[in-house]
């Protein structure tokens, strides 16, 4: 089915944003490249959904079109709250319109503005967007958004690595089957979207928190 | 116009009906630029088309154009300098020599005028307007670049129905000091010094040979002066005051208005 109501979480940094995104398990006969959750919107801006993937489809292109519309009009790369605000907009107006229904998705848009600050937007089908540190949408968004309430902290997020693991850690808390089916990407300032291999991060995760049941223990011993 | 067929959208319609409304819609569909098409947004009127035959009472009116005119920007250091004259004429009778031919489109924008005067004040009022849109709805003002292109794509849309427009946007906005040529054929230029008019000429000759990117304030505004000033003296159709106007970081200033007859007195006073 095309439904992907899974967990997408959205973590905003100083240098780098990130997005991770719980793929379904794909069927053996499927190629799996062409299962794609976390887009591209311009060079600097992405954006990752929860909901109908037909409706994002649209979005998705639509955005695309007004980001290079922009470039044309105003000679400069959208900021990631205009694109934002386009998206909202749509999506309002499906709310508002004769024989239309709403898109069924919600997106977490990632990006760099041109003054180098990083950005977070969350849209939903209503057509209203805020900023965020760090969110969550989908199915068990609430519980991944409950881990990032208690970790997000200024030293979590002081690295790059640091908040790509935060984004690793809060997914691991609803995926099911562990680290294959995460898939991960990251923004860096001045850089294009980039897919991140979580392998290696995943192991050291593992390993991170088998030593703090190491310590706890000896902790408790002593 | 670029990437109408993927807006699929609310495109001009350049059939050549006579007096056929014009939905002019100021919004996203043509600018591309924003997205709300809100019902106030639309701004429509008819358009007569010039190429079939006169009026309803037969008589063929001369509409009074000012390409007549001097007008000059350039940039230079410290901003940019705006000097324009001031008279109107109508064939050989000179109509006013008190026109005010610098638009003032927000306290960071200046346009000038050229051409034909209800042309270029419309449109630069226009494009006040939603420049000012611009400012409420993404919280930051808008570019030199961005303004500019505003009001060139606006007037392509009625390229070849006898609008007459030579105007130069200038500004300072976050990439410095900006300054733009756009005219009603939809020639849209980025440049440091423009001069606009049949006494474009002369005031060429004046700036080029006195223009250096280290000008004082004071210097470049006597070679905005001073060009004006010639361009008046051999141009009949440019005369009146010299209106000058500076353009730095904090938005325009006014610096002065001088006729031309004073300023004749005071050069050959000083040679």
């Amino acid at each position: 089915s095309n439904m992907c109501c899974f967990s997408d979480v959205g973590i905003r940094g100083k240098d780098i944003v990130v997005l991770g995104v719980e793929k379904k398990s794909v069927a053996k006969l499927q190629d799996e490249r062409t299962v794609r959750k976390i887009c591209a919107l311009d060079e600097h801006v992405c954006m990752a959904f929860a909901g109908l993937t037909a409706d994002a489809r649209i979005v998705i292109n639509r955005a695309r079109v007004e980001c290079q519309s922009h470039r044309l009009t105003v000679e400069d790369p959208v900021t990631v709250e205009y694109i934002t605000r386009y998206i909202a907009t749509l999506k309002q107006r499906y709310t508002q319109s004769n024989g239309r229904r709403p898109f069924g998705i919600s997106a977490l848009i990632v990006g760099f503005d041109y003054d180098g600050t990083p950005r977070l937007y969350q849209t939903d089908p209503s057509g209203t967007y805020h900023a965020w540190k760090a969110n969550a949408i989908g199915r068990s968004a609430k519980t991944v958004r409950e881990f990032l309430e208690k970790n997000y902290t200024d030293e979590a997020i002081a690295g790059d690595n640091e908040a790509i693991k935060l984004a690793i850690k809060a997914l691991l808390e609803v995926v099911q089957s562990g680290g294959k089916n995460i898939e991960l990407a990251v923004i860096r300032r001045n850089q294009p979207l980039k897919s991140k291999e979580i392998e290696t991060l995943v192991a050291e995760i593992e390993k991170e928190k088998e030593e703090e049941a190491e310590k706890k223990k000896q902790k408790k011993s002593t | 116009m670029a990437l109408a067929s993927v807006l699929s959208g609310e495109c001009a319609d350049f059939s050549l009906d006579f007096r056929q409304p014009f939905g002019h819609n100021c919004g996203p569909g043509q600018s591309g630029a924003e997205c709300d098409a809100a019902p106030g947004d639309s701004v429509s009127f008819s358009v007569k088309n010039p190429m079939l035959a006169g009026d309803d009472d037969g008589v063929e009116r001369k509409i009074e154009f000012l390409h007549g005119t001097t007008t000059l920007a350039f940039k230079f250091e410290h901003g940019v300098i705006v000097a324009v004259d001031s008279r109107a004429t109508a064939g050989s009778y000179i109509a006013s020599q008190t026109v005010k031919k610098v638009i003032e489109i927000n306290p960071y924008l200046l346009g000038t005028m050229a051409g034909g005067a209800a042309d270029c004040s419309f449109w630069e009022r226009l494009l006040a307007r939603q420049c000012r849109i611009y400012e409420l709805r993404n919280k930051e003002r808008i570019s030199v670049a961005a303004a500019s292109k505003l009001l060139a794509n606006m007037v392509y849309q009625y390229k070849g129905m006898g609008l007459s427009m030579g105007t130069m946007v200038c500004g300072w906005d976050k990439r410095g000091p900006g300054l733009y040529y756009v005219d009603s054929e939809g020639n849209r230029v980025c440049g440091d010094l423009f001069a606009v008019g049949s006494g474009s000429m002369y005031a060429y000759g004046v700036m080029d040979s006195g223009l250096r990117q280290d000008l004082t304030v004071d210097e470049a505004c006597e070679l905005g002066r001073r060009a004006i000033y010639q361009a008046t003296f051999r141009d009949a159709y440019s005369g009146g005051q010299v209106n000058l106007y500076h353009v730095h970081s904090g938005g325009w200033t006014r610096i002065s208005q001088e006729d031309v007859l004073m300023l004749h007195q005071k050069y050959r006073d000083q040679a």
